[in-house]
């Protein structure tokens, strides 16, 4: 995974609050078994007039060119809330967006995020809406840069700090794969276990189906 | 230091903590379906990892299969095959048990796991389905995560995770006969938003709780993740241990003594309680597009209180001051992992027998799972469902959502037993009322939302 310390972009603001998973992408654009090919079907619901042609709604945001390549999402509370699907950071994080900006977020996709590189920075809301304010006054010049080891937004001269649990800030600054990292701890995962087993025997299954 | 039933379950299967403040679980049950868990299962083989228990892990197929009858692995789902294909390939190689398509088990993975004994008390359980926390209505420690989560855990039999705070929802009082679990839900969600519970974990407590039937509380415990809880809980009792007997997977001699204790302590602190008055739940539907935003089936439209609010009316056609017991509706669906297990049918039918479905409505019952199905059919219930009009369907996920391949006509109305109206959850345009089972009945005979008490 890419680390991630700091990143600076176009911000697209995208304010309603609940924006679940199902707006992020719907279901009938998850066509393969796979983490890829997922960009096109981002908020496939708002993002097209019709999205069977793919024929793009110039109302929505991210078609208007003054967004062109943004990378940073301005979103509202409880941003992700809904299926577990992965597919919406995937989506997400394959049409370019590093950052997603929000006053709280669903908890499963806060963790999909951290397992894909994709920072969810928790800001207040009267604040994220003034950073909106000052990005939709010239969102291709004023850009936002997101400070991932000072834990802060700069918008201009102005600075925003934002949430983020140490853990998770650890994870994507160092970019770990997390399934070495927790492997490194095998012999403490086995000994908890036998612990576990001898305690409550009838916790334990028979291997194999 | 009295302890919360959250915090006793957390505490048990903690094996270490690290200075970020992330503490490692151990997974007693990793819970796959072919939507999500596929994926997790490729991806482990493409670099060459095992799965570190496979006797400890299963896989259904729900999401993707057909429901109509004489299904095959063929789906109108663009995809849907290769997602049914590749998910059963992977569960092969790594010896997981799979509840397949004809399987006579197979059905909704959280039903499932219920039925089959996988959820127990006192064990925790992952699967790559945010409605996993229906689970902790037998008293499991049940955590829905994604699919990159589920693949750690699939390795490791472990979960990185912070603690989550403990909230109490206590619930006093008798529920009206006309209220069910459902509607509690919605009435909750309803009052406290739909990030009501802000990412803590929620028991329900209270003499309304305790008196519901377990699939009610497991009704209850699945819209917990509409309430944005990290997972859902109910102090286990004699009804779940007599539920959970005899289960494939659970054990021959219930560990009694040990799932006694699995309650709150006296005197243990809750970050935050709610307090809700059962007797002030009545039928319920909603109207926007959360969870949150509804009313009783007698009520009317509110005036919205935001720009979500009026974006929500223009969507679901509706203005402030409509009469919800009004509103004509195209669809009929009861089905999902929230409300189509046998209790929910029973509910639905007793609503259904000796009447029809109104002319003009699409009435749709999908049984949660196959012994649902087949304990249905033993009493006769799927003769009232199709005298009544209603399509009588093999289990699966089916018309909760639109994956591209079944589904409604953008702009018609659908009354759902289901848990989420999003926009576009059961296809483009498609207006979503989430309401009981006995709602959704009645309001398919009059073909209007309706309680069963205006029919």
């Amino acid at each position: 995974m890419e680390p991630f310390t700091r990143h600076t972009g176009v911000a697209a603001p995208l304010l309603k609050a609940n924006i679940d998973t199902d707006a992020i992408i719907p279901s009938r654009e998850m066509r393969r078994v796979s983490r890829h090919g997922l960009a096109e079907g981002l908020f496939a619901n708002w993002r097209y007039a019709d999205a069977g042609a793919r024929r793009p709604d110039p109302t929505f945001l991210l078609n208007q060119s003054a967004y062109a390549g943004a990378s940073i999402l301005l979103g509202g509370a409880n941003f992700g809330c809904g299926s577990s699907r992965e597919h919406a950071v995937w989506a997400l994080a394959e049409f370019g967006m590093r950052v997603v900006v929000a006053p709280s977020f669903g908890a499963i996709f806060q963790k999909n995020c951290i397992a894909n590189g994709l920072l969810p920075a928790v800001v207040a809301e009267g604040e994220v809406n003034a950073l909106a304010r000052w990005v939709e006054s010239d969102p291709a010049r004023h850009r936002l840069t997101v400070d991932l080891v000072e834990t802060t937004i700069h918008a201009g001269t102005g600075k925003t700090p934002f949430a983020i649990a140490e853990a998770h800030r650890f994870r994507l600054i160092e970019g770990l794969d997390p399934i070495r990292y927790t492997l490194e701890r095998a012999d403490e995962i086995a000994e908890f276990e036998r612990e576990r087993f001898a305690a409550h025997p009838w916790v334990r299954l028979p291997e194999g189906a | 230091m009295p302890r919360t039933l959250f915090d006793k379950l957390w505490d048990s299967h903690r094996i270490a903590s690290d200075e970020s403040g992330e503490d490692l679980l151990y997974v007693d049950r990793v819970c796959l379906h072919e939507r999500t868990g596929g994926i997790a299962l490729e991806s482990l083989e493409a670099r060459g990892l095992p799965v570190r228990q496979p006797g400890q892990a299963f896989c259904t197929m729900d999401h993707v299969v057909d429901t109509r009858p004489g299904r095959g692995d063929r789906t109108s789902i663009p995809g849907g095959e290769a997602f049914i294909a590749r998910t059963r390939r992977g569960a092969r190689a790594f010896g997981i048990r799979t509840f397949d398509i004809g399987d006579a088990e197979q059905g909704i993975s959280h039903v499932v796991s219920a039925e089959q004994g996988i959820a127990l008390p006192g064990l925790s359980l992952v699967c790559p389905d945010s409605h996993t926390c229906t689970l902790g209505a037998l008293g499991a420690l049940a955590l829905g995560v994604g699919t990159t989560e589920a693949e750690h855990a699939l390795a490791t039999s472990t979960l990185w995770l912070a603690r989550p705070a403990s909230r109490a929802v206590v619930v006093d009082g008798v529920l009206d006969s006309g209220a069910s679990a459902k509607d509690l839900a919605l009435h909750l969600i309803a009052e406290h938003g739909a990030d009501g519970a802000e990412g803590a974990a929620v028991e329900f407590r209270g003499s309304a709780v305790r008196a519901l039937d377990v699939e009610s509380r497991m009704t209850l415990c699945n819209m917990a993740v509409e309430f944005a809880a990290a997972t859902a809980l109910i102090a286990p009792d004699a009804k779940v241990f007599d539920y959970v007997m005899g289960r494939a997977h659970a054990p021959p001699e219930l560990p009694l003594d040990d799932w006694r204790r699995l309650r709150s302590d006296d005197g243990a602190r809750f970050e935050r309680t709610i307090r809700i008055d059962a007797a002030a739940v009545d039928a319920r539907v909603t109207w926007g597009t959360s969870p949150a935003q509804g009313a009783g089936v007698t009520g009317r439209v509110p005036a919205p209180r935001d720009g979500d609010a009026q974006r929500a009316l223009d969507y679901a056609g509706l203005s402030p001051g409509d009469l919800l017991s009004e509103v004509p509706v195209d669809a009929a669906f009861i089905g999902s992992c929230t409300n189509a297990r046998l209790s929910d049918l029973r509910r639905a039918a007793a609503v259904l027998r000796n009447r029809r479905v109104a002319p003009g409505v699409a009435a749709i019952c999908v049984p949660a799972s196959t012994p649902v199905k087949r304990a249905a059919e033993a009493e006769g219930l799927d003769r009232i469902f199709r005298d009544a009009g209603f399509e009588w369907r093999e289990s699966g996920c089916s018309l909760c959502f639109y994956a591209g391949g079944e589904g409604f006509a953008p702009g018609q109305r659908v009354i759902s037993t289901t848990n989420r109206n999003f926009e576009g959850r059961q296809g483009p345009g498609v207006r979503s009322h989430l309401a009981s089972p006995a709602v959704v009945a009645a309001s398919a005979i009059r073909g209007r939302i309706s309680t069963p008490g205006m029919l």
